[in-house]
């Protein structure tokens, strides 16, 4: 386990240095990727001067959901890059063959494959949305709302990998990187970006029970904000709530031991 | 020459282009399904905004709802990238061949994008159609459908915009690729067209809904012609004389593209530094 998580860190050092090698590209890359999350944003503003609200919610509160989301998922998009690329790149190539020949998990490597610094954009972006969400709302940063926030972080990185990890499991079938499983991810995070109880009951009921986007950002940002569910979650349950994130990412990777034992190589 | 042989070669490399595009469906399928869980999911957002407060939209909810699966059914129209083939071009070097071709660069590059556009958007179309203007309805979902066009006069001048529309596309992407000429590299070009082009054309938002002196601007911006003037005139949000200045405007906006166009190509290529080998 130890060594497992030495190797993860070379992997790690190994991806930063490469992406180093050419700090003008990889800064010009960062800076169009806060530009292009921060001008989306700007949509979500012109709503709410138009509207003033959503359901009970101001803009202020929106953005805290909205923030904590986009981290979420700019963590999840940075290190799950292997699982992303895993159809077109090792299965159809039949380069997956060279991972089960080392002595180590197939699930390590591709978690080492890269970490993208290029999601520092909408990182950054999520930070700035959260900054804007603090300032308009009467929210308070406490140690425990920071605590309760990391873990959702956590939780949702969890979650979205294991939804990656689904996605090349599903390739082993399909032999490409199966992009219908964007409107889980894509979709779950932009569904994510608003609190969950303005939408529809089926839809919120998706959200927390089938692809539980829901317990990653909505419960628990309630508990930062000290509120109660208006929709009658225990309140126990609003701070351990990411954890079906961890319980996601471990079905997924269960899966994806069937589909590695299924594998027949199609390279050549 | 006569007028058609000058402009066969035009017509062979659309048509050409068309039916390769053509052949993805499983691509067309997935783009339209994923394009219909995304109407959803902004349709629901919608309803939740107009829920607290309808008096302040600038449009009713089925003509937002309207809006939006029109969006989801044309998405792929939006010039977001360079052609990914001159791309490749760009980046094996092939792009010298262009310039030995005894074709206009820019009307080449022209169709080859009209074409690409064009052939992604049918099926998609089609399928949405199928799905948000029919089977909804049937299924008594009708409130959360595409409406039709609520008189033919809608219809037609709409027809006429999403001509406009096609063509703006076509000139923005040759314009993307004559950047990534110029930066020698696609990414650049490509990272900041999508948003740019997602927020001015009306399709995060429609331009409606920004705040009322900014609508103005908004709505003479060339982008603007991409989604925000043909929708609203479909759903009649624009209609009469003030459609047909809308109409004017787009094509005067394709127009002045594609004249700038055809001389920054011409510029551009003739300092072309040929990568590759």
């Amino acid at each position: 386990m130890l060594n497992g998580l030495r190797l993860y860190g070379r992997y790690c050092a190994a991806s930063l240095r490469a992406q180093m090698a050419y700090p003008g590209s990889l800064m010009m890359m960062i800076s169009g990727q806060f530009l292009a999350t921060a001008i989306e944003f700007i949509g979500v503003w012109a709503m709410f001067r138009r509207f003033g609200h959503i359901g009970a919610w101001t803009f202020g509160e929106v953005c805290l959901f909205y923030g904590l989301v986009s981290v979420t998922f700019s963590v999840a998009d940075a290190i799950s890059r292997g699982f992303d690329i895993f159809g077109s790149v090792f299965v159809r190539t039949g380069g997956f063959d060279r991972l089960l020949l080392r002595p180590r998990s197939p699930a390590l490597q591709l978690m080492g494959y890269e970490l993208r610094l290029t999601r520092i954009g909408r990182f950054t972006q999520g930070i700035g949305v959260f900054g804007i969400g603090v300032a308009l709302s009467h929210f308070a940063v406490t140690p425990a709302a920071i605590a309760i926030l990391l873990f959702a972080v956590a939780g949702g990185s969890a979650l979205f990998t294991g939804l990656m990890v689904l996605q090349a499991t599903l390739a082993f079938w399909t032999l490409e990187s199966l992009e219908a499983v964007n409107i889980l991810t894509y979709g779950g995070e932009a569904a994510a970006e608003y609190p969950l109880n303005v939408y529809a009951d089926w839809f919120r009921k998706f959200l927390i029970w089938i692809v539980p986007v829901g317990c990653i950002s909505y419960l628990p940002m309630l508990a930062a904000m000290g509120r109660a569910d208006p929709l009658g979650t225990p309140s126990w349950f609003l701070p351990i709530a990411p954890i079906a994130g961890f319980l996601f990412l471990g079905v997924a990777l269960f899966i994806w031991r069937f589909g590695v034992a299924r594998y027949a190589s199609s390279g050549s | 020459m006569t007028a058609a042989e000058t402009l066969r070669p035009y017509a062979a490399v659309f048509a050409g282009r068309f039916q390769l595009t053509l052949q993805y469906r499983a691509a067309a399928f997935a783009g339209f399904i994923t394009q219909c869980w995304f109407g959803v999911i902004r349709i629901l957002i919608f309803a939740a905004f107009y829920a607290g407060g309808a008096a302040h939209a600038p449009m009713s909810l089925a003509n937002a709802i309207t809006y939006t699966w029109l969006g989801q059914a044309m998405l792929v129209f939006l010039p977001w990238n360079a052609d990914p083939d001159v791309t490749e071009m760009v980046r094996s070097g092939a792009v010298a061949y262009e310039r030995l071709r005894p074709v206009d660069n820019y009307a080449w590059w022209f169709m080859r994008a009209m074409a690409w556009s064009v052939a992604r958007v049918a099926p998609r179309a089609a399928l949405m159609i199928a799905f948000a203007g029919v089977a909804m309805p049937m299924v008594g979902l009708g409130a959360w459908a595409l409406a039709p066009p609520p008189t033919w006069a809608a219809a037609g001048l709409f027809a006429v915009s999403a001509v406009g529309m096609v063509l703006l596309s076509a000139a923005i992407t040759v314009l993307i690729n004559i950047a990534m000429v110029r930066a020698m590299d696609e990414r650049g070009p490509n990272i900041l067209a999508a948003p740019i082009v997602n927020l001015f054309s009306g399709m995060v938002v429609p331009l409606a809904f920004f705040p009322d002196w900014l609508r103005p601007i908004l709505r003479a911006q060339p982008i603007a012609g991409l989604v925000d003037i043909p929708f609203s005139i479909y759903f009649g949000g624009l209609s009469g004389w003030s459609a047909v200045g809308a109409i004017g405007l787009q094509f005067g906006w394709v127009l002045a593209l594609v004249a700038f166009g055809h001389w920054a190509l011409e510029r551009a290529m003739r300092r072309l530094q040929v990568q590759g080998g």
